[in-house]
């Protein structure tokens, strides 16, 4: 296999993974997020700690307790091989379950703040307008939280692109499978190919700083009409 | 009282209590009228299903909204709702906001129309903007519009004059006034301002301490000697009047009432039309004899009906009866004292100053 390719392969299974990351997170970070940013139940500290353990926590212990919990012994991978599908780690799915779970603070954090700052009387102003609870939640919260949603997105999209450790602990290093952009650099370094990791690194440089320079274009934008990141000035 | 609203709710929160059975007309507009704490938008969120009170019972014209188990969410209550401060959604413009409300309003029965909603609160040059566009006085206009496009059978609003400057007031009242002239709706309408409540109440629930303390006809209620809150320089009462002559020399009006007429400053107001006065009783003195030489126009004979005094020490609050109206004069214990006031004694009541309010 040439070297381009191989670049390609490394570029489009990066995009992929945090195209279906970022998606899986949405999905399921938006309903925690707004249970985090309602509820005053005694579990919402341990809950929030919980979800926050990704950012302190070396990639290598998050990867290494995965790899323990999905592997053939791990209750996980048992689950998974009753199922019929086989145990996750060295798989696309297993990329998926690590950087979900990885990159699940940064789009968590965004979403709880932009909920918070809604506050309580833009959804009493909805119910006396008939509106149901599906109904303000679509037309009313998605709306007002969307620069929180959006900064929730590229952050975990950005996040998940520049993961490593916990793919080289769980997804290992498989070209064309597993094999993403970061762990390509750090093979090239490795192999003292510092032309092409120039080309994918510089690459890299450039590509974040376009997403946060949009990111930040774009809350500066929202925020002149009055619907900040925290969904700000709603009264 | 089937056709009108019940409501019997009891709340217990830390510092806070409330504890009312009401029953209020479903016509006209109810003012609830309390100082700040009394428990009033507490009341009218237990209506609205925005707080709830376990336990309490509150009914509609014979719908039950709230008993035993049974709670009827904010959303399914034909109400709309005018939030203290202005409630419009940011994200979107106020046409962006009044279509909000129609596209989920009640289809069910005739409805008003965009247009007459627009004309009534004067905001047509305003759908173009974003709430952030416009000024506090104009948000709460378009947050009264959207609250009667979603087409409700009450209205609920929470003080929505209270975070206004005067000037703003001043400027949305006559809005208010246009709802209750031209809308058959009935309002309940809390208030912490006598002025706001003279001007636009039929009927008066005073509240304090999560209580009530007085619930009548708006004329009535504010006659009362023994009205629970203390009004203070704002004590008087309301007189519903017809204007039935015009002096075109003097730039007069006369206002008949029941009982008796009193001649206002013609501010243009064409006869037979309905006006709503308003009498302080520091404005009324008393005399036993009639004195034509003096420059007071409305000299009235009327009857002592009970004296009372009034919280403010070495004055007294003397309810006094021309014809079938109440009206309060508030003088020095001294005077009443000389006048040798007591109930069924007939005085002439010298008013020195009438405001048309409506």
């Amino acid at each position: 296999m040439s070297g381009a390719l191989l670049h390609w392969q490394a570029i489009w299974l990066t995009l992929k993974l945090a195209a279906v990351t970022t998606a899986v997170l949405l999905v399921l970070a938006t309903p925690l997020a707004w249970w985090l940013a309602r509820t005053s139940s005694r579990l919402k500290q341990p809950v929030a700690a919980l979800c926050a353990l990704p950012l302190v926590l070396p990639p290598t212990v998050l990867g290494f307790y995965l790899l323990v919990l999905m592997g053939p012994q791990g209750p996980v991978g048992q689950f998974t091989q009753w199922l019929g599908i086989g145990t996750l780690p060295f798989t696309f799915a297993g990329l998926v379950v690590a950087s979900t779970i990885y990159s699940l603070p940064f789009a968590l954090q965004p979403l709880q703040t932009a909920f918070e700052g809604l506050g309580e009387r833009p959804l009493e102003v909805a119910a006396t307008l008939r509106a149901g609870p599906w109904d303000r939640a679509v037309h009313v919260v998605l709306p007002l939280a969307r620069n929180g949603i959006l900064s929730a997105a590229v952050l975990a999209f950005a996040h998940t692109i520049g993961e490593f450790g916990v793919v080289l602990m769980i997804g290992g290093n498989i070209p064309g499978a597993t094999q993403v952009l970061s762990v390509a650099i750090f093979n090239h370094v490795e192999a003292m190919e510092y032309i092409e990791a120039h080309w994918l690194a510089g690459g890299m440089v450039v590509f974040s700083f376009l997403v946060l320079l949009a990111l930040y274009a774009f809350n500066q934008r929202g925020a002149r009409i009055g619907v900040g990141t925290g969904g700000a000035g709603h009264d | 009282m089937t056709e009108g609203i019940h409501a019997r709710l009891q709340l217990a929160w830390p510092g806070f209590r409330l504890a009312v059975d009401l029953d209020l007309p479903a016509t006209g507009v109810t003012a609830i009228f309390g100082h700040s704490g009394s428990g009033k938008t507490s009341l009218l969120r237990c209506i609205a299903g925005l707080a709830r009170a376990p336990g309490g019972l509150v009914r509609f014209q014979g719908e039950s909204w709230q008993e035993g188990n049974h709670f009827v969410p904010t959303h399914r209550r034909p109400i709309g709702y005018v939030f203290q401060e202005a409630s419009l959604f940011p994200h979107l413009s106020a046409r962006g906001n009044l279509d909000f409300a129609r596209r989920r309003a009640d289809r069910g029965r005739p409805a008003i129309d965009l247009d007459q909603a627009v004309d009534l609160l004067g905001i047509r040059h305003l759908l173009d903007r974003l709430p952030a566009q416009l000024s506090g006085g104009e948000r709460q206009r378009v947050a009264i519009a959207r609250a009667l496009l979603i087409n409700p059978r009450l209205l609920l609003m929470d003080e929505p004059l209270a975070a206004l400057d005067q000037a703003r007031k001043g400027e949305i009242l006559p809005y208010l006034e246009n709802l209750r002239r031209e809308l058959a709706l009935p309002i309940l309408y809390v208030s912490h301002s006598a002025e706001e409540v003279a001007r636009l109440g039929d009927h008066l629930v005073a509240m304090a301490e999560g209580q009530v303390l007085a619930s009548g006809p708006l004329g009535e209620t504010l006659s009362r000697l023994d009205f629970p809150i203390k009004l203070g320089e704002d004590t008087g009462v309301v007189v519903e009047a017809t204007i039935t002559a015009r002096d075109a020399t003097w730039h007069l009006a006369e206002a008949s009432f029941a009982g008796g007429a009193l001649w206002l400053r013609d501010t243009g107001h064409a006869l037979g039309e309905r006006v709503r006065v308003r009498v302080l009783a520091r404005d009324i003195s008393l005399a036993l004899s009639r004195h034509d030489d003096s420059s007071i126009v409305n000299v009235l004979p009327a009857r002592v009906l009970e004296i009372a005094e009034d919280a403010a020490e070495g004055l007294a609050l003397v309810r006094l009866a021309v014809g079938d109206t109440a009206l309060v004069a508030r003088l020095t214990r001294r005077s009443a004292h000389l006048l040798e006031l007591a109930p069924g004694k007939a005085v002439w009541a010298q008013i020195k100053s009438v405001a048309v309010i409506q």
